[in-house]
């Protein structure tokens, strides 16, 4: 009896010509057991998404293909089996979860037609008999009236629910193998914990060997019976999960957990006694959608900002942490008026900042510049980095030349070579252009730096060295930084004062050691609760030179 | 740039479409030179064939056909050129205002814009230029007046897409002001569209400037294709050559204008290339 159900030998995929390196994976070699949890991490790129689609089938052939390598599943090789073996294996012995519950499930056809699809695919089963087996399951993965459930279209769940049902659809036929790719990126943290656990009861009870791809320790330290790195498409790493959490042997798999941040809050710094740069107070904005050709009645009101009251020192920084739609965003953006806050005041120093006409505004704008999120989408692809960051400098009327070279000079100061003046945006990896977008901010020479969720598209190596270089910053320049993250690891690693907010509302605001260790709210202690691998004490190693990626 | 002809040249026919429209162009330049006298010269007798005395034969009066083809194409690209500017003109800034303020001015703007569509166009063309007497000028606002709603829509749509983008987003809080951002940051990076549109829009111009010759209401003292169509219509079934000959040159300019624009679409959108 052949104790592995998925057994991947020297497997090689080919990326097309052009690509930035020639296979996507290559000599990959993984067993699979029954019942047990395989988690597989690695940075994006590393080639762990195509290695999934690889088990499935699902390349886009024939540009990407597997080029050499057996996968073996119950004694046959996918690779060498036909479209239609395929297609009896899909859904119902080997299935997969996607990241994106919202696009990954049809939005016109309800969650009862797409699971019953799955089974008329594979099964012949009465009528009476699917409709049971989808009402117990929909009860197994704990979503609330299956019956309603099973009647409603996808956009009337919420991304929790949706990713229940993707599971219940993944899991209906009893399959032996589930493949789950990065399945609770998407989701907020406390979302991200119930699923979690989800997953690992159903595959407890039904002993299904589980693939889990994901790029975040903190879900591996969760979840993993044994774990796989991955690097350049080939595995660097691969053990028991204790033991490769614990006592990391390869340089690699070092580096990226020491720059997991850890949950335990820094040292406090002193407060600083002078009255604060930025008083925020009894902010609120209410979102309203309407209808109808004329606008007119409002339908759908959504308050993203309710009383919000905030205050940041000098040289402080303040965190807003809260799930999606919590408002943290709104309020960050209402600071600087790229939304219209309803009512509320905004004191800059001397300076109303609400109270002005947007024309009138803009020679005070400088004051306060704002690091964006996308490191994709924040830099204007048609212009050049000095430009880009010169740009700020001009419109307040400093003369080009001079810009430019204050340009140049910010490069250096935030890491990058000051040749990369002369080159395009796209021409940069995603933590460079976040470097490219402090410069830009502090070209401005701002006193407060709103930052909004600044590394959270990036690999954990790239944002652990983008928040060193926020922290750096900060000090030197003696800036104050109001930083918005939903990643509670994050804030303890960067905030002295963290604000919690729910919808709309800050529940809880105090020194981030305070919320970190003795949390009042029940909200916050919900959500420390909740944050992956949280009793995962992170090991501490010598740095090694090649554990530090330049 | 490089890169851009060189995904360009993949495209057989577009490089065909540029050759024929290089030609038409070299044509239109050379037209004063190789034929000096004004094409409404009477040269030789009525009706005479092609391949005779004159290459493209005479037509009803007398007239060389070659000059006319000649001065005819200095016409048609001219409309077909200045209407296509007009028209971008006008539609890149109203769906470009439309599309980054939004609200009032996009409400504003767009029933404007739809008013205009509603009414048949080549109607409406035939109106102006009624309305304005027919010349050169009038003929180049008609054409533009329109041909400019679908551009604004489709800058409109650009804008929108654009206007919530990060980098839109930081050129706010930097503190630049709108007219600034709506020229120089989000402009820029809706252009490759609007060339596309455009080039498909000179084969259009071209063609509904032919269709007022040919009704007559053309400029009165500027040889055009649509002209000579119009004039030889009366005599089809025993010169065919009067109206065919000008016939063939209006399809092979607004076929070149296409592929070119197909051509340019490839290119500058790469989202469709090939992996």
């Amino acid at each position: 009896m052949n104790p592995f159900l998925l057994e991947i030998d020297n497997l090689a995929v080919d990326l097309p010509q052009g690509a930035d390196r020639p296979h996507a994976v290559s000599d990959f070699n993984l067993r699979l057991r029954p019942g047990e949890i395989l988690c597989v991490v690695g940075e994006s790129g590393s080639g762990k998404s195509i290695m999934a689609k690889a088990v499935m089938r699902l390349l886009p052939e024939p540009h990407v293909r597997a080029s050499a390598g057996r996968i073996l599943f119950a004694g046959e090789d996918l690779l060498a089996s036909s479209p239609a073996r395929m297609r009896e294996i899909r859904g119902s012995r080997i299935s997969m979860i996607f990241q994106e519950p919202m696009t990954a499930l049809n939005p016109v056809m309800t969650i009862r037609d797409q699971i019953e699809e799955v089974i008329f695919t594979h099964q012949e089963m009465p009528k009476e008999d699917r409709f049971q087996r989808m009402v117990r399951l929909l009860r197994d993965v704990h979503l609330p009236d299956p019956e309603r459930i099973l009647y409603s279209y996808p956009h009337q769940l919420s991304g929790g629910q949706r990713q229940r049902a993707m599971i219940a659809m993944a899991l209906i036929l009893e399959p032996a193998v589930l493949i789950a790719d990065e399945p609770t990126t998407a989701l907020d943290v406390t979302t991200q914990a119930q699923i979690l656990s989800l997953i690992r009861d159903l595959q407890k009870e039904h002993q299904t060997g589980v693939l889990f791809i994901t790029h975040d320790f903190g879900v591996v330290a969760e979840i993993a019976d044994r774990v796989a790195v991955m690097q350049h498409g080939r595995l660097v790493e691969f053990g028991e999960a204790k033991q490769v959490l614990n006592t990391p042997q390869h340089p690699y798999t070092r580096s990226l957990i020491a720059a997991v941040p850890s949950l335990t809050p820094r040292d406090p710094k002193p407060v600083d006694p002078q009255p604060a740069v930025l008083e925020v107070k009894n902010l609120n904005k209410v979102f309203r959608s309407s209808s109808g050709l004329f606008g007119g009645r409002s339908v759908r009101a959504v308050q993203a900002a309710k009383e919000v009251n905030l205050a940041l020192h000098r040289s402080e920084t303040l965190g807003i942490v809260g799930e999606s739609g919590s408002g943290k965003s709104t309020v960050a953006r209402c600071l600087v008026r790229l939304i219209e806050p309803d009512s509320g005041s905004v004191q800059l120093g001397d300076v109303d900042l609400l109270g002005k006409s947007r024309r009138k505004l803009r020679p005070y704008r400088k004051r306060i510049q704002m690091v964006f999120q996308d490191p994709f989408g924040s830099l204007n692809p048609r212009r050049k980095v000095a430009e880009l960051i010169s740009e700020g400098p001009m419109v307040h009327g400093l003369p080009r030349a001079e810009a430019l070279q204050r340009a140049r000079r910010l490069l250096e100061l935030v890491g990058l070579d000051p040749r990369s003046a002369d080159r395009y945006p796209h021409e940069f990896s995603g933590g460079q252009r976040q470097r490219i977008g402090i410069a830009r901010a502090l070209a401005l020479e701002p006193e407060i730096l709103i930052a909004d969720e600044p590394v959270s598209a990036l690999d954990v190596s790239v944002q652990a060295q983008i928040l060193q270089l926020l922290a750096d910053i900060r000090d030197r320049l003696q800036l104050s930084l109001l930083f918005i993250t939903h990643d509670l690891r994050v804030a303890a690693q960067v905030c002295d004062t963290v604000a919690v907010m729910l919808n709309g509302e800050i529940v809880e605001f105090g020194a981030a050691r305070e919320i970190f260790l003795n949390p009042k709210h029940s909200y916050t202690r919900q959500l420390i609760d909740a944050v992956p691998g949280k009793s995962w004490i992170l090991p501490t190693f010598k740095k090694t030179p090649k554990g530090e990626n330049p | 740039m490089q890169d851009f002809w060189r995904r360009f040249k993949r495209n057989r026919a577009a490089v065909f479409g540029l050759a024929i429209i290089l030609a038409i162009v070299a044509l239109a330049l050379a037209a004063p030179l190789l034929f000096p006298q004004s094409p409404f010269r009477v040269v030789g007798k009525p009706f005479l064939p092609p391949f005779g005395e004159y290459f493209l034969g005479t037509d009803v009066l007398g007239r060389d056909v070659t000059a006319g083809i000649a001065h005819g194409a200095r016409t048609s690209l001219l409309i077909g050129v200045l209407a296509t500017v007009v028209a971008l003109l006008i539609g890149t800034l109203v769906g470009g205002f439309s599309g980054y303020y939004g609200g009032f001015v996009d409400d504003l703007l767009m029933r404007t814009t739809e008013f205009f569509q509603t009414i048949p166009s080549f109607i409406f063309a035939i109106v102006l230029v009624a309305i304005l007497t027919p010349s050169i000028e009038s003929i180049i606002i008609a054409v533009g007046a329109v041909s400019w709603p679908p551009i604004a829509r489709l800058v409109r749509g650009e804008f929108l897409a654009m206007r919530n983008r990060e980098f839109v987003q930081a050129c706010l809080v930097m503190g630049m002001g709108d007219l600034r951002v709506i020229f120089q940051q989000i402009l820029p990076n809706t252009i490759s569209p609007i060339i596309v549109t455009g080039s498909l829009m000179v084969a259009s111009a071209i063609l509904i400037e032919s269709a007022l010759s040919f009704l007559g209401l053309g400029d009165p003292n500027i040889m055009s294709w649509g002209f000579m169509v119009g004039a030889g219509r009366t005599h089809l079934r025993t010169a065919w050559w009067l109206c065919a000959i000008p016939g063939i040159a209006i399809l092979l300019a607004v076929l070149a204008i296409n592929l070119v624009g197909e051509g340019l679409n490839d290119a500058l959108n790469p989202r469709l290339r090939h992996l």
